[in-house]
């Protein structure tokens, strides 16, 4: 089943071109890779993708709905219920621990603390994580910060995860153990997973690649 | 390396001789391992018998240095398929890859094409080598990790020469 599908994405920032007839299609609970050169607009696509940016032109169907027609507000509302997110760093709230990071979007959503609390311990445990439960993100090492980040983004049975350049501060061994237990956690809920990479031994645990060149992409299964 | 495969992209640009095919291989593609005569005119004596190439002249005296040898339509379509078929990924691939993008270039096909399905090839492989050393024991996952850096290195070329592709086109066709 179809469960997001862009077509005809542009968007530019001033004279840069960063998305230019850019398509793509994910099923649902696939890993599918998104590859390309540094700047060659993974992360724009992304974001587009994700609600988080508007095209300037184009159009994103999450199932039967057209994200770029939405409001802003039904939009958050989606992505809050909907998606999940992992970026390269930088997203944790410092000043809570790693529980209550886990535990807020769930918060967010009007969850109960002891409920909440209860859910994200046991998605720490899922993460192999569990220990740094009553730390903060910045008393963590970085593995263990990203693997909070994939419970966090997990923590609330999103359809889809996008997770940009997940592993791209991690050293290869645990990049590598970000890597499979992303994916294995995704497989098991059957969430899918839009993977943006540069790393080849990162694409290759995805199920296929589309690839993204001078702000183009070639979704090579579903080429029309 | 596929030596009858090179042979034949080459004579898509023209009728050449054999000594004028050696030449025109070394320079591209022979730089620490030229061709013997012996290899060239064993290969085009192959590439004549399957009818992927004809003679195209014999110019006075004898022997196979007197011929000339033109691609048939048989032949060009032996390129196509293999420029449009992945070669098996497996480490140390740099010649015949190399190879395979200057001729596509030559002839006009798309380099990048030959670049992607050559990627797609790679990365099954990384995938299937993934899952098993997902599924495996520490020396699975050594082993596994060996040939998956390997093919890595082959896929950062990949990605590095299909930046430069417009480059390279400049520099071969001149
Ligand atoms: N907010 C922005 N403002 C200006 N330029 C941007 C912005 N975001 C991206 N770009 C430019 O758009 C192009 C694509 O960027 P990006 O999507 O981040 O590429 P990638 O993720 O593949 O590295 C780049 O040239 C980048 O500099
Ligand atoms: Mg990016």
């Amino acid at each position: 089943m179809t469960l997001l599908r862009a077509e005809g994405l542009a968007k530019s920032f001033g004279k840069t071109h960063a998305l230019d007839d850019a398509g793509i299609t994910i099923r649902a609970g696939e890993v599918v890779a998104v590859m390309g050169p540094s700047g060659s607009g993974k992360s724009t696509l992304l974001h587009c993708l994700a609600g988080i940016l508007p095209p300037d032109s184009g159009t994103v169907h999450y199932r039967d709905r057209e994200l770029t027609s939405m409001n802003d507000s039904a939009r958050s509302e989606l992505r809050r219920t909907e998606f999940g997110f992992v970026f390269q760093f930088g997203q944790l709230v410092p000043e809570l621990t790693c529980l209550e990071n886990v535990a807020l979007p769930l918060r967010l959503s009007g969850m109960k603390r002891k409920d909440a609390e209860r859910a994200a311990r046991d998605w720490l445990g899922r993460l192999e994580v569990d220990g740094v439960a009553d730390q903060r993100p910045g008393e963590t090492s970085g593995g263990q910060g990203q693997r909070v980040a994939v419970a966090r983004a997990l923590v609330t049975g999103p359809k889809v995860i996008f997770a940009d350049e997940p592993t791209g501060a991690l050293d290869s061994l645990n990049g590598e153990r970000v890597m499979h237990l992303l994916t294995t956690a995704a497989r098991e809920t059957g969430a899918a997973v839009v993977l943006v990479t540069h790393e080849p031994r990162v694409a290759a645990y995805s199920d296929r690649e589309v690839v993204v060149r001078d702000g183009r992409s070639r979704d090579v299964e579903f080429a029309r | 390396m596929s030596i009858g495969h090179a042979l034949l992209g080459l004579l898509e640009g023209g009728p050449r001789h054999g000594y004028d095919l050696k030449r025109a291989y070394d320079e591209r593609f022979g730089h620490d391992r030229p061709l013997h005569y012996g290899q060239v005119y064993s290969t085009l004596s192959r590439l004549l018998k399957n009818g992927l190439v004809t003679e195209a002249g014999v110019e006075a005296g004898d022997g196979p240095e007197r011929k000339r040898y033109a691609i048939t339509d048989a032949g060009v379509t032996d390129v196509e398929r293999w420029l449009a078929t992945p070669e098996k990924p497996e480490p140390y691939l740099q010649n015949t890859l190399y190879a395979k993008v200057v001729l596509a270039l030559l002839s006009g096909r798309s380099a990048t094409e030959v670049l992607d399905t050559q990627r797609a090839a790679h990365l099954t492989t990384m995938r299937e080598l993934t899952r098993r050393k997902t599924d495996g024991d520490l020396a699975d996952q050594l082993i596994c990790d060996f040939a998956l850096f390997h093919l890595e290195a082959d896929l950062r070329w990949l990605e590095l020469t299909a930046a430069r592709v417009d480059q390279l086109a400049v520099e071969v066709t001149r």
